[in-house]
């Protein structure tokens, strides 16, 4: 095998700032964000799109960066943990998260709030159940689950009541 | 899994692009969503020098509607069919399947032609490098031997797609695009008995579009799967169920099975319950015709006993829950 890396030239946006780079060809996504770049609060758990830690969105669709190959984003809007908090300010399900214990290790909760910003963009007032159905995808091993149920509903309470208030 | 080839990245705009590339380069690879590619890419069961992405060929990701029925492009990812109105409404089973696959985040970018041309699992082939370089490998990759069954020819590795079982119940139709030009083919013509080899495609071949008969839409079906992990999962064993009624008597039935052989598999025998009333003795006599025709092999960490036990519980009550 050739030793010479076969390589492409990405345009791409991530967080909202225009990049140009060359990339290897069988680069991952998830290796571009954090090797690349640095953006490290995309994790990489199983390596394999079982445990969902590595969920950033492409496009505003929640994609497993593990299983996606960097030079594939061409021209697509990549958003990662690090986009969420506004002027160093929380978002409102980081809060949540915060408020209401959804984190212990922490290693899931990039990937946990990133499907639930994905979810909140499609589907602003989940049940219970499009809350679980919306993190299916995401393996947490220490909360057992309720408490990030629980920060999430906490961000759509908020969000709610923000919008009343404005 | 750190392991990863050094491959080039083509990536076409049209069907027609992406044959053409894989005719140049015919040892390349098709990858659309990649949740199951780019794994197996990974553990080196694949090891392309060529890989064409998909992606960017917007003619794949169409649903269209005629006289003929529903056309919808192989490109469509499995969350547009599970929410697709239309494919809730007239083809139940299929929108189940595509609900059932994997996890939520998978739906949002795994695609239909992706899951319908899935490689055949096993326990002994779905493993790292070293696990499988320190097993011998198998017969499937690298190996010579079969680790489900020592001393035999064939390999047994399981297909275990969501989505197939529901199109054939519907007798779906596949569109085939190769060098030679475009054919259609039943898609239970698509898949053959041999793990090693389950797709009958020709060098090169791509699937453009799956083609869902008007005559059947509307027709009531369930699909239902079991396995490990509720949320997220391969099937251990799953079956769709298409069902139609004249009053108390069955008009049409189709089952279809998926996860227990080497190809997703259409029951035989269902057309003798035609005319006739489902009662217990009937509904058991067809569990247990499902239960013959799986053949769930060691290719899971659970035993194949639990599987066909299953795969006959789920058909037995769907058939009931759809018979009203």
């Amino acid at each position: 095998m050739s030793e010479k890396r076969n390589k492409t030239l990405l345009h791409c946006t991530v967080n909202g700032k225009e990049r140009d780079d060359v990339v290897k060809d069988n680069i991952l996504l998830a290796d571009y964000l954090r090797e690349n770049i640095g953006l490290t609060g995309t994790k990489i758990g199983c390596d394999g799109g079982e445990c969902g830690c590595c969920t950033v969105l492409i496009n505003g669709v929640p994609n497993h960066a593990c299983l996606r190959l960097a030079a594939t984003c061409q021209d697509a809007e990549i958003e990662t943990i690090e986009a969420l908090s506004e002027e160093s300010r929380l978002s409102a399900i980081q809060r949540g998260f915060h408020e209401k214990l959804g984190a212990q290790c922490g290693f899931c909760t990039p990937g946990m709030i990133m499907a639930a910003e994905g979810l909140l963009r499609e589907n602003p007032n989940p049940s219970e159940d499009e809350i679980r159905q919306g993190l299916a995808a995401n393996i947490c091993r220490c909360t057992g689950y309720v408490k990030i149920i629980e920060s999430v509903q906490f961000a759509i309470d908020e969000i709610n009541s923000r919008g009343k208030a404005a | 899994m750190e392991y990863m080839p050094n491959f080039q990245l083509h990536r076409p705009t049209s069907a027609e692009e992406a044959v053409k590339l894989r005719s140049e380069e015919p040892e390349a690879l098709y990858v659309a969503g990649g949740t199951d590619m780019i794994v197996n890419v990974r553990r080196g069961i694949e090891q392309p020098e060529n890989l064409i992405d998909l992606s960017g060929v917007t003619e794949l990701k169409t649903i269209t509607e005629d006289d003929e029925g529903l056309h919808i492009g192989a490109g469509i990812t499995l969350n547009e069919i599970a929410t697709n109105e239309k494919i809730k409404a007239d083809y139940q089973a299929v929108a189940e399947a595509a609900a059932a696959v994997a996890g939520i985040t998978h739906q949002q970018y795994g695609t239909l032609g992706g899951n319908l041309c899935l490689d055949t699992r096993c326990l002994f082939y779905n493993q790292s490098e070293w696990w499988r370089q320190s097993n011998d490998y198998c017969m499937k990759e690298r190996g010579d031997i079969c680790h489900v069954a020592p001393g035999g020819k064939r390999c047994f590795a399981a297909f275990s797609g969501d989505v197939a079982p529901a199109m054939l119940v519907y007798q779906a139709e596949v569109e085939l695009v190769g060098p030679e030009g475009s054919r259609r083919i039943p898609l239970s013509e698509m898949y053959q008995n041999d793990g090693m080899n389950h797709l009958t495609f020709n060098p090169g071949e791509l699937l453009t579009v799956v083609h869902l008969p008007k005559a059947l839409a509307g027709s009531p079906s369930r699909y239902e799967k079991a396995r490990i992990r509720g949320s997220i999962d391969f099937p251990l064993a799953g079956t769709a169920v298409r069902l139609e009624m004249d009053g108390k008597k069955v008009k049409d039935i189709a089952i279809a099975l998926t996860g227990v052989n080497p190809f997703p598999q259409i029951v035989k025998g269902t057309e003798d319950y035609i005319g006739k009333a489902f009662d217990d003795a009937s509904l058991d006599a067809l569990r247990d015709n499902v239960r013959k025709q799986a053949k769930p092999m060691k290719t899971t960490t659970v035993a194949p006993w639990y599987r066909r036990r299953v795969i006959g519980a789920l058909a037995r009550r769907l058939t009931e829950e759809l018979a009203g």
